[in-house]
This record gives structure tokens, sequence and C-alpha cells, in this order.
């Protein structure tokens, strides 16, 4: 495989994964957010297997089958599990305002290339063009943080960031070292671990798993 | 050696305390578990003392005056907090608010968030600084949700969230900063520790650190709790247990705002200028005005330190921007007699709530009649975090008063304006629930006064003279910082 196929594979990979993004914040259901969500797991760990091929690093193989257990099969099952299990399966979404979400995440992603201008002119892996779509799939992520009331969606959210920061590392700069992957990684497992116990904390003390409930917590004048 | 003694106890008391936390005797080995860190620390400390900054373990670890000094002090307030929690955990459980798990919960958890903030102290990789980071976050979480009460989870909910997602800004300036030091360094670990980092971080791409600094800001200053993303920080302290608010106020937005310095250090070594330095200062004194105006409309005990804590963040965040060797130590004294006050604080205010049985002010009253040690020790620590002399607090703020009159007198009179708004709003909550009438609703309970007396003294003492040690000690965190 020569270095310019690799960068454009790695380029319709990088596509792939905004595509994921943007699908997530437009998708109602959350079986079909959890379907896209290992879908950008899986682009994501290609793009990273991909690049350790053609920039002959093989600690970036540790990292994608990394991602490829953790965020295909293991987030998404956990996730399953627990809306199979907390009876919400079923659960749409009425989400305001579709359209205007687009829009803004359009705008985030110009942003986003626009912020990291100076790091591409630097640069000089195959990668460098895809830093921008890295941080747009993490502002991304926020926006659907920031649109989704319930507690399920807004955790895909997070993940969904987490998987742009992930991809950031390898656009950037090949990878972090290992060390400081795994260390993510595991943080990563705890944190899967303390929001499927909040599922059920906030569904025995809210009879739900809105986050319209949530609203003791506020100044009061 | 020492080192892994000081990491491992905490870390091996956390899983014994999954276990047994629930016994007779588990505050006993929380508390032995904490003073064993502590004392590991000392020596530590007088080994940087005596030879030096160095580094230990294949240049894992990374040990110099200003990152041993606030070991010494977390593994202080955490034997001190285990000693305070051990009565007031006790009467919880008496009360029914918390269940066996849930003790053995609280016992493990607070032995891994000791280990998390050493961890992030003293490590030398700036990812494993990350990674220490989230892991005072998330072992904390829990905690927050202890009493199960729908605004607890709800505190609980936000703390994770909006700590988790500022945290994951701070992991993009990280590789942002390594993106710079691959430049440099090569790729591998070399290039994210301090020690390479601070010797030559002239040459690192001045545009691409400002832009991680950003997210350094945003990322660590969220942990620091500096407006506007301090949200999750009033909530958490009021919702959680007051052991666990202690040590979050009084510990870990110190450990996150030594994250920040010391970005910082590297951003102002690359650009040759005081550009980071110049948001902090923006950053510290918003948040220093917000909380002292919040400060005015609170009525929950705990709540209305919490924005305290903020505003004194804020102070020490803005004094390390202002930079210079006068602010600079006004800025480590200020985190070190903030600690030791407000967890004092946190202390006599969770006394008096299980007194009262609320947090909420207006019931509280009558305390230097009911239970004088508390009553007391309440209003000394107003006094002394209002800034009043003889305490330390007065010597911190004086510092950073001179230093910002010298350098940046614009900011002086928001900065005392912010200071006077605070003054008012402490006093006119304390004095009543301190001198008011003994309400007819108030228990006798047995505290942990000790603790208290402890901290005052200390930060009495270190209002009237600051000992030969310690100003060696923070001119040489000062030389670091330069």
């Amino acid at each position: 495989m020569t270095t310019n196929l690799a960068a454009q594979i790695n380029g319709v990979l990088a596509a792939l994964i905004l595509l994921t993004a943007f699908g997530l914040l437009a998708q109602r259901r959350i079986y079909g957010m959890l379907h896209l969500f290992a879908l950008q797991g899986l682009f994501l760990s290609v793009s990273t297997a991909i690049v350790g091929y053609t920039a002959g690093l093989h600690h970036l193989y540790v990292s994608a089958v990394l991602t490829l257990i953790l965020k295909v099969f293991v987030l998404p099952y956990i996730l399953y599990a627990l809306v199979h299990k907390l009876h919400i399966r079923k659960e749409v979404e009425d989400l305001v305002n579709i359209p205007t979400t687009m829009l803004i995440g359009i705008a985030l992603v110009i942003f986003s290339y626009h912020l990291t201008a100076p790091v591409r002119e630097l640069s000089t892996l195959i990668t460098k063009s895809t830093l921008a779509v890295a941080l747009s799939t993490v502002m991304l992520g926020f926006l659907v943080m920031i649109t989704r009331k319930k507690a399920v969606t807004q955790i895909i959210g997070f993940l969904a960031l987490e998987n742009g920061l992930f991809f950031a590392a390898t656009s950037a700069t090949y990878g972090m070292p290992l060390v400081v992957e795994l260390g993510v990684a595991l943080d990563i497992l705890i944190a899967a671990f303390i929001f499927g116990l909040f599922f059920f904390q906030i569904r025995t003390t809210f009879d739900s798993l809105d986050l319209k409930e949530m609203e003791k917590l506020k100044e009061e004048d | 050696m020492t080192l892994l003694i000081l990491l491992g106890v905490s870390l091996v008391a956390a899983f014994i305390l999954a276990f047994v936390g629930d016994r007779k005797y588990a505050p006993e080995v929380n508390i032995l578990g904490s003073a064993t860190a502590f004392v590991a620390s000392l020596f530590l400390a007088a080994e940087v003392y005596n030879n030096g900054a160095f580094t230990a373990g294949g240049e894992f670890f990374f040990v110099d005056a200003f990152n041993v000094y606030l070991a010494v002090l977390t593994t202080f307030i955490s034997t001190t907090t285990a000693v305070f929690s051990r009565r007031y955990m006790r009467h919880e459980r008496e009360l029914g608010r918390v269940g066996k798990n849930a003790m053995r919960f609280y016992h493990a958890m607070f032995q891994l968030f000791i280990f998390a903030m050493l961890l992030a102290l003293l490590t030398n990789n700036v990812g494993v600084l990350w990674i220490a980071m989230e892991l005072a976050t998330l072992s904390t979480v829990l905690l927050v949700s202890l009493y199960r009460t729908p605004s607890a989870v709800e505190a609980a909910w936000k703390y994770f969230i909006l700590c988790g997602v500022g945290i994951a800004l701070a992991l993009f300036g990280t590789v942002l900063l390594y993106f710079a030091a691959e430049r440099v360094f090569g790729s591998g670990t070399a290039g994210l520790l301090w020690t390479n980092l601070a010797a030559s971080s002239g040459k690192l791409e001045p545009t691409v650190l400002s832009l991680a600094f950003i997210f350094f800001m945003v990322g660590y200053g969220t942990k620091v709790g500096l407006v506007p993303l301090h949200n999750w920080l009033p909530d958490a302290h009021s919702e959680g247990p007051t052991p666990i608010s202690a040590v979050l106020s009084g510990l870990l937005l110190n450990v996150a705002l030594y994250a920040l310095v010391r970005c910082k250090t590297l951003v102002d070594g690359a650009t040759h200028g005081n550009k980071a330095g110049y948001i902090m200062m923006f950053f510290g004194m918003l948040s220093i005005l917000v909380a002292a105006f919040s400060l005015l409309r609170q009525k929950d005990v705990k709540r209305m330190f919490a924005y305290s804590s903020i505003e004194h963040m804020g102070i020490a965040t803005f004094a390390f921007g202002l930079g210079g060797p006068v602010a600079t130590f006004g800025a480590l004294l200020h985190m070190l007699v903030h600690s030791l006050t407000k967890s004092s604080i946190f202390f006599t205010a969770g006394n008096a709530s299980q007194m009262h049985h609320t947090q909420e002010m207006s019931r509280i009253q009558g305390l230097a009649r009911g239970n004088p040690p508390v009553g007391w020790g309440l209003m000394l620590g107003v006094i002394a975090i209002a800034g009043m002399p003889p305490f330390g607090v007065f010597t911190s703020e004086f510092l950073i008063l001179t230093a910002t009159i010298k350098n940046a007198p614009y900011a002086a009179p928001l900065f005392l304006l912010g200071l006077a708004v605070t003054f008012a709003a402490l006093f006119r909550r304390v004095i009543p629930m301190v001198f008011g009438n003994l309400p007819a609703h108030q228990r006798k309970i047995k505290v942990s006064q000790s603790v208290v007396i402890v901290h005052m003294a200390i930060v009495f003492i270190l209002g009237l003279y600051l000992p030969e040690f310690l100003s060696q000690w923070f001119h040489k965190a000062v030389e670091i910082l330069r």
C-alpha cells in the first residue's frame, strides 16, 4: 500500500467518522444511536490499524485492537444490556429542532478546521488533514450531550467525544505512548461501570432516566 | 522507596477497606493508612529538602519542592479528615443515612481518591497526570451520591458529566502538547515528561502550545472550579458527605490548580511572554467576583462555603497568572492556608448540620452556646477565611494584593471589591448561626474537635510567623515556576 493510498483511505474513514458523528446528532432512537456509536468505533479502529501499517508503528496495532474490543463490543454491549434491563428500548427522544442542530454542527466543523490550522501547517504526518475531523467529532459529541435530555443518550455523546479524542491522538501524533493509551482506556472502562451504576441510581430515585426531572439544584433567589 | 510506600499505602488501604470497610475498626484502618502516607510524605519532603529535586522509577516520578509540598499537604489533610470522619460517619450510620455497603464503598474510595491525587502530583508524565486526575474524579463521583437522595444523585451526575467533559478537553490539550514535543524529542514517552519539557520549553512550537493551553485552561480549570465552569462545585460540595466536601475543597482543587500551573510554565517558556498568565488572571478575577456575589444569595451552609472555595481558588489562579516572586509566593501560601482553613470550616459546618438535622443556615442557631468547640471553631474559621489578621490567609492575600497593586493596579479595586463582598456575605450568615439563641431542636453530638484545633492553630501560627524551612521551600518552588 503506498503512502498516498493510505492517506486517501484514511481520509475516507475520517469522513465516515464525521458522518456517524452527525448521525448521532440526528438519530432519535436509542438503538439507532448505539449502532452508530459502534460503527464509529469500527471506523476508528480500522483507521488506526491503517495508520499503524503505513507508518510501521506496531504499538498502534495494540491501540486498534483495544479500540475494537472496547468501543465496538464492550461499551455498546454494556449500554445495550443496560437499555434492555431498564426497559427503555422503545423510547424515542423528542428533539427540538434537528435542522438547527445540524447547522450548528456544521459551524463547529468549520471552526475546528480554523482552530487546527496551525497544527496542520506544521505536521508532516499522512494523517495531518484529519485532526480537524477529530476536533469536530469532539465538538459534535459535546453538542449531542447538550441537546439530549436522557441519561443514556448523554452518555453516548460523551463516548463519541472520547472517540474524537482518540482519533485526535492518532491524527496529530500517531497515537500517544502506550502507557497513556492504556491508562485512558482503563479510565473509560471505569467510567462505563460508574454510569451503569448511575442509571440505576437515577432510575430508582427519579423513576425515569429523563434528566428533565433533575432540576432541584438551582440557585434560588 | 519512600515514594513507593507513599503511593502503595493508599492503594493497599483502599483494597483492604473495600472488604472490611463496614467493620467497627474500619475508621481506624482508614486513619492508619492516611497517617502512614503522611509520615512517608514527610520523609520524601526531607529528602527533597536535603538533596534537591530528583526523578525516580525510570523517570516515571518526579519530585521537586513544588509538588512535594502539595503531597505533604494532601496526606496531612487526608489524615485529619480520616480522624474527623470516624465520628461523623458513625453518626451518619446511626441516623440510617448510609448502610453497610455504602460504608465499605466510602472508605475504599476515600483511599483511592488520595492515591489518585498523590499520583497526579508525583508523576513526571503529563499523560499519567491526566489519567490520575480522571481517576480522582471517578473515585469521588459515587461518593457525592452516597446518600442517594434525588438532589445527591443530581449533583453527582452533574459532577460526572461536567468534569468528564472538562477533563476530556484537557486530554486534547495533552495531545497537542505531545505533538509539539514530538518534534523536539521524537516519539515515545520522552516527549511527555515534565523534566524534559521544562528543560527545553523554549524549543516547543509557541502557536501549538498556546492552543494547547486554552484546552488545559478549560479542562483543568473546570476541576479547579473556575467560573464559568464552576456549576458542579457547589452541588457536589453540598450534597456529598462532609468529609468528602472537605477533601474535595481542600485537596482536589489544589491538585487541579497544580496541573494548570505546570502547564502554564511550559507555555510561558515557549511563547516568551505572559499570554497564559493573562488568561489565568482573567478567569481568576471572574471567579472571585462571581463567587463573591453568589455568596450573598446562599441559604445552605455547605453550599455557601463551596462558593467561598471558588473565590479562593480564583485568588490563587489570579496570583499564579500575575506571576513574579511575590505573587507566586503568595499563591503557594494561599493554597496551603486555604486548604487548612476550608477543611476545618467544613468539619465544623458538617457537625453543625448534624446537630440541627439540616444544612439550611436559617435553622442553625446558637452554636456557641450549644456546643462551644463547634461554634467557636466555625467562627474562627470564618474570621480566618475572610482574610482577617492574624491568620495565614491574611498574609497570603496581603502579599497577592501588594503584587497586584505593583504589577496590575487596574485589577486591585476589583480584587478588593471581591474580598469586601465576601466578608460581608460570610459574616451576615455566620454571626446568627454562632451567637443566636439556642433552638429547641438542637441536639448534642460527639465531635472530633482536635482536628479543627490543629488546623486553626497552624493557620494562626502561619499568620504570625513563617518558619524558615517553609519560606525556603516556597522560595525554591517560586524558582521552579519562574
